[in-house]
């Protein structure tokens, strides 16, 4: 899976996916410019990992471990951060 | 800055949850708001101390996680660091997660200013077996860093001994420039002689690489100021575009990627951090595993919002008791001490009626407070929101939007006030215009004294059922808002969960200290002007027109040989009189003129008049329901408590229908003119009062509608 790593869609799997307690290294944001510029100045970029913890009892939003502390995403903003597993 | 001016301008800046409002506190030797929440600080609060001599001006600014213009927050922060030019920032860390603190330090680094950094909760680093090489941290940022603990007071003699050496001169703060790889600094570099052409006059080198990063990254408002030189905007769009071609990312990105490279390179040479600090997220983890678990965080939730208010009311009741044993005391003590007259009844009728029955409701509003403040800085008020977020998205409403709306239950003001805390405009203007309808302490007191009054044995579950209401319409009234009048897509909802922190005794009595304050303001200065407007307006005009002789009849009465049937005579004459007193008073003759608009509610001019004088602040509405039937008692043998004067003057029906009025009525004064500055414009404002008082009169009429077509 890492021989043609310049194709774009790799095999990166979305952070929603990550099973609980599962980790995954990011390789691209998707989504638009408020939402990746959000997400970049919360510490997720290129390389970074982030683990899935809790997911709220209504099934949404659930929690991540990134850079030593814990943030909150909606599915809908998980599913645009791309990670390799 | 030199020596024969001596004021140093300190701008506070830090990520939310830094602890930076505490710091802030420590330095200051002034307590605020401080909670284990983030963005506790929602507008820059400023406060000025002496050191050596020094005056030093602290400005605590908004906590933000960057530097852009994505949040009006973020927009307060780099307004205040661009535009003051203080003389000093100071940086606050959280010295537990500094990779994620510091990437507000590199922008900070690059917009110039003498900074401090200042790591925070140093302790509770150290617990975990964090430690610092300061001397290198100190050549790497170019610049003092100091070690603190806001929480124990630990290094503030320090800090403060650092900033006057830094307004003096004695340290040196400049620092580095960030590196970037080569294409981004041709770029730079390209974009700064282009800027240097178009403005001679006074940027200097690091000034131009600040806006020269800025346009490169994207950032509108930068762009829109420089929105004129359509040449560099041109060679700006094409450096972005090429860029972002030649690496496949986005050249924001890119330049975040580089910042966090920096922060990762200097904290692998300056961090010595043992394998199991893992251990600290377990214990996170483990109580996340309870308090957000599928089965038991929404009962547990449920369960403490309960308790909160169970405690509020049941031991609330027996501080009230003193306190209304107190004002009594007070009360007949002046009585006796002043002579009769106009001061005497001003005095007596007017202020003490007024403010003390009032203030009985402190002991409800301090145990309220008590339990928020706990709640935050144990770190579970943002649970909340995020047990919240799914039913709030559902109201098109943000997570987020759930502290305000909670911070609502306290005062509507700061509610207002904390809804700029959500990024997204939409957003943002809904939960403005939702959280006066939040059931805020002011309301409180209108709601114990009616549940008191005519629900005596339902009283909590009635007054419970109010905060009920009180959420069901802010929900219902934010879908109705979010399809008809703000309309517009939603944004991104990305929240810290900050660490499970032990509260500290100090900060939970401090916070709590705070509010019960904040309301005594409230009833020194609004509830006493209120209060005695209320009394000139019913006690004149002092020279009434009678319809019939009183003082005659009961001149001729107590002539008359003693019976009880005489007695009683005199009596009827005397509240006969009272009432007429009443009714042919300015208050009176107001009520009475807007009454027919309520009288499909059964509300009485009584009911009118309070609610009139509700517009100033809800918790007049008591103060006017005391002075208006003190006033009538008074001349009767013995003086009843207010929840038994006001018992009978309503069918319950009523009382009920009143009391959702009470809690949906346009909001007061101070919340009005909170809304004006944060929605921008009187339209909003305008549009607030009348939306809610339209939703009130129909609501209540609807129960009233109901409860007569009911056996």
């Amino acid at each position: 899976m890492s021989k043609s790593d310049d194709v774009k869609e790799v095999r990166g799997i979305s952070a929603v996916t990550l099973r609980p307690g599962q980790q995954g290294v990011i390789s691209s944001i998707e989504g638009d410019d408020a939402l990746r510029r959000r997400l970049n100045a919360m510490g997720m970029v290129r390389g970074i990992s982030m683990t899935a913890e809790q997911t709220a009892p209504m099934g949404d939003p659930r929690s991540y471990t990134v850079m030593r502390y814990q943030i909150s995403l909606r599915k809908s903003e998980a599913e645009k951060i791309i990670l390799e597993v | 800055m030199n020596e024969n001016h001596r004021t140093i301008t300190v701008a506070l800046v830090g990520n939310p949850n830094s602890g930076k409002t505490s710091l802030s506190n420590q330095l200051t030797g002034f307590r605020d708001s401080v909670a284990n929440y983030p963005r506790v600080t929602v507008a820059k609060k400023e406060h000025v101390i002496e050191h050596q001599g020094w005056t030093i001006r602290v400005v605590d600014l908004p906590g933000i996680y960057s530097l852009t213009s994505q949040s009006p927050d973020e927009r307060i922060g780099r307004e205040f660091i661009q535009n003051e030019q203080p003389d000093i920032v100071l940086n606050v860390l959280d010295a537990g997660n500094l990779e994620r603190n510091l990437f507000l330090t590199t922008q900070l680094l690059e917009m110039g200013s003498p900074l401090i950094v200042a790591l925070n909760m140093i302790d509770e680093a150290h617990d975990q077996g964090i430690t610092f090489d300061i001397p290198a941290l100190r050549s790497m940022l170019g610049g003092p860093v100091v070690e603190v603990d806001s929480a124990r007071g630990k290094g503030i003699g320090e800090l403060l001994n650092i900033i006057v050496a830094v307004a003096c001169g004695r340290i040196d703060t400049s620092r580095i420039d960030l590196p970037y790889d080569s294409h981004l600094e041709q770029a730079i570099s390209r974009t700064q002689d282009e800027i240097a052409a178009l403005h001679p006059e006074n940027l200097n080198l690091r000034q131009s690489r600040w806006l020269a990063i800025k346009l490169l990254e994207g950032d509108e408002e930068i762009a829109q100021q420089e929105g004129d030189h359509t040449r560099l905007i041109q060679a700006v769009r094409e450096d972005r575009r090429a860029l972002a071609r030649q690496h496949g990312d986005e050249v924001d990105t890119m330049f975040a990627m580089a910042r966090y490279g920096f922060i990762h390179g200097m904290l692998a040479e300056a961090r010595r951090m043992p394998e199991e600090t893992v251990k600290h997220g377990d214990v996170n983890r483990r109580l996340d595993a309870v308090f957000l678990s599928r089965w038991m965080g929404l009962p547990l939730f449920l369960g403490l919002m309960w308790v909160m208010f169970e405690a509020t009311f049941t031991v609330g009741e027996i501080p009230m008791d003193w306190i209304d044993t107190g004002v009594g005391w007070i009360s007949d003590r002046l009585d006796s001490l002043i002579p009769a007259g106009l001061v005497h009844d001003m005095l007596i009728d007017g202020i003490i009626a007024g403010v003390g029955g009032t203030i009985v409701f402190l002991p409800n509003i301090v145990i309220l407070f008590f339990f928020l403040a706990f709640f935050s800085e144990t770190g579970y008020l943002a649970r909340a929101a995020f047990l919240m977020d799914r039913m709030m998205h559902v109201f098109g409403l943000h997570g987020k939007a759930f502290i305000p709306l909670v911070i609502g239950f306290g005062c509507n003001v700061p509610a207002v006030m904390a809804a700029r805390t959500i990024e997204s405009n939409k957003a943002r203007l809904i939960t403005i215009l939702v959280s006066p309808f939040m059931s805020c302490s002011a309301r409180l007191p209108v709601f114990i004294l009616f549940a008191g009054a005519f629900f005596a044995q339902a009283a909590g579950t009635v007054v419970f059922a109010m905060y009920v209401l009180s959420i069901a319409v802010a929900m219902l009234a934010s879908i109705f808002l979010s399809k008809f009048v703000v309309t517009g897509a939603s944004e991104p909802f990305v929240m810290e969960l900050p660490p499970y922190r032990i509260p500290t005794l100090r900060g939970v009595l401090f916070h709590m200290w705070e509010k019960a304050m904040s309301f005594l303001r409230k009833v020194a200065g609004v509830i006493l002007i209120g209060s005695i407007i209320i009394w000139f307006l019913q006690a004149f005009p002092q020279n009434v027109d009678w319809d019939q002789d009183y003082d005659g009849q009961i001149a001729a009465l107590t002539e008359q040989a003693q019976t009880s049937q005489r007695d009683e005579h005199i009596a009827a004459l005397q509240r006969e009189r009272a009432q007429e007193k009443m009714r042919k008073s300015y208050l009176g003759r107001i009520g009475i003129a807007v009454s027919p608009v309520f009288s499909p509610l059964d509300f009485a001019w009584q009911d009118t008049v309070a609610i009139l004088t509700g517009f100033v602040a809800k918790e007049v509405v008591v103060a006017t329901y005391a002075v208006l039937y003190n006033q009538g008692e008074s001349e009767t043998e013995e003086s009843n408590s207010l929840r038994a004067a006001i018992a009978g003057s309503m069918a319950p029906l009523t009382a009920f229908a009143f009391m959702v009025f009470a809690l949906l009525y346009a909001p007061c004064i101070a919340t009005i003119a909170a809304i004006k500055a944060e929605a921008g414009g009187w339209r909003w404002a305008g549009f607030s009062v009348a939306f809610s008082l339209g939703l009130a009169y129909s609501l209540a009429l609807a129960i009233t509608l109901v409860g007569f077509l009911l056996p």
